[in-house]
């Protein structure tokens, strides 16, 4: 059984959740890691994705569309740009996130843009992909 | 000497004034609960963004690879006025107030031989604005039709200024709003948005020991652009619960004014009825006595 540490969901509005949890799995932009209690202090930008909470009472799972995650000796605080449970999101929306990539994609100018977008494309089907299951 | 009737019409008229001031009062009071509530929900966000940069800033300091978010471009000479101000009138001085700190800003700095440039939230103040500066004025944004600011309004805005800067438009932004100390105290601020500003040293401390990913100097990249957007919002948030606040007691001196002027004309209508009482009993007695 692991060891319950302090975590925290912040948006931009509010904050959505502070609470004690066991265990959670954050999608890095460098790829998902998972915290524990007493894990290294880190500091990592997110990448569109679901965040995975475990708590005593079950496993909660939040699309997150970018921001950062700081883990500190203090516990884990995620900064979310936009954060929505997994089962409020609906596929429209998530199409519609998809299509203003695809949009990007097609109007960037310079190959560094462009590869960005392709990134953010990328990443999104991805989520897209990981919900339809 | 106005007729009765006049002084009835009149006391009519201001009490239909009186109801809806206080009517406009109360649903003021109800909107800056509500705008207060989304304030503090958006502290910590705002608060925690806060503690990383400075912490980020804090090891990155000084370095020449600092972004230019950060740096600044050097320079000193084109200034972006970045003035949020509200879209409707009728809360007492909120809106000049703005304004007026805006305009001496950029007055001082025109005085200095520095170019500006104007970016109005809010229609009010680009009323009064472009009055003064009609060139400098390079857009306005208007968040009227919204009811809740939110995230993403904010975020817009902060794109454009980003654009702005990435064309090289302008070197240094300064914000303009409304900090809501209290429903009676609103204070007009500006805040440097860009070069960004970083709280200093005392951040300093907690920086060891941290592990990057991606990169220290990524991260910053990323999350500069994030903060422009973030102290925008704040902005936003701090604006509409002053502007509320600012109109609640604008709201209530009208309503006492005009609970005031009620009585004055009232007093004054009675005293014109009775006079024109007593003057018709005079013209009967006397009449009867000439008989």
């Amino acid at each position: 059984m692991a060891e319950p540490f302090q975590f925290e969901l912040v948006s931009p509005e509010k904050l959505l959740m502070s609470d004690v949890v066991d265990q959670v799995v954050v999608p890095g932009s460098e790829g998902y890691f998972t915290v524990l209690k007493g894990h290294a202090p880190t500091m990592s930008t997110m990448r569109p994705g679901v965040l995975e909470v475990n708590q005593s009472g079950g496993t909660l799972r939040i699309f997150v569309r970018g921001g950062f995650a700081d883990v500190t000796p203090a516990g884990l605080t995620v900064l979310a740009e936009q954060a929505v449970p997994v089962e409020d999101i609906d596929d429209q929306l998530l199409a519609g996130e998809v299509k203003n990539a695809e949009e990007d994609v097609a109007d960037a100018k310079d190959p560094e843009r462009k590869a960005a977008a392709e990134l953010k494309l990328n990443q999104l089907r991805e989520v897209q992909a990981i919900l339809a299951r | 000497m106005p007729s009765l009737k006049t002084l009835r019409n009149r006391i009519a008229s201001v009490k239909a004034t009186q109801k809806i001031t206080k009517a406009m009062q109360m649903v003021a009071a109800s909107k800056l609960r509500r705008a207060q509530v989304a304030a503090e929900a958006a502290r910590p966000y705002a608060v925690r963004m806060g503690a990383v940069l400075s912490n980020l800033a804090s090891t990155l300091g000084g370095a020449d690879g600092a972004p230019a978010l950060l740096a600044g471009t050097g320079k000193d000479q084109v200034h972006l006025l970045l003035v949020c101000t509200a879209d409707r009138g009728l809360c007492g001085a909120f809106n000049s107030s703005i304004a007026r700190l805006a305009r001496d800003h950029a007055q001082r700095l025109m005085a200095d031989g520095k170019e500006v440039k104007i970016l109005c939230v809010g229609k009010k103040g680009y009323d009064i604005l472009r009055r003064l500066f009609p060139r400098q004025i390079l857009d306005v944004f208007e968040l009227r039709s919204i009811k809740q600011i939110g995230f993403v309004n904010a975020d817009e805005i902060g794109q454009r200024v980003l654009s702005l800067y990435a064309d090289g438009q302008f070197d240094v932004c300064t914000l303009f709003f409304a900090e809501f100390k209290s429903v009676i105290t609103q204070v007009p601020t500006a805040r440097r948005l860009i070069p960004a500003e970083v709280g200093g040293e005392a951040a300093a401390a907690g920086g060891a020991g941290y592990e990057y990913e991606p990169g220290e100097e990524a991260i910053l990249a990323d999350l500069l652009p994030r903060n422009v957007s973030v102290q925008i919002f704040r902005a936003l948030l701090e604006n509409v619960a002053s502007e509320q606040g600012a109109k609640m007691s604008a709201m209530d001196n009208a309503t006492r004014n005009a609970g005031e002027m009620i009585r004055r004309y009232t007093l004054q209508y009675n005293r014109s009825r009775q006079a024109q009482i007593t003057k018709e009993l005079i013209e009967i007695i006397s009449g009867a006595e000439a008989l």
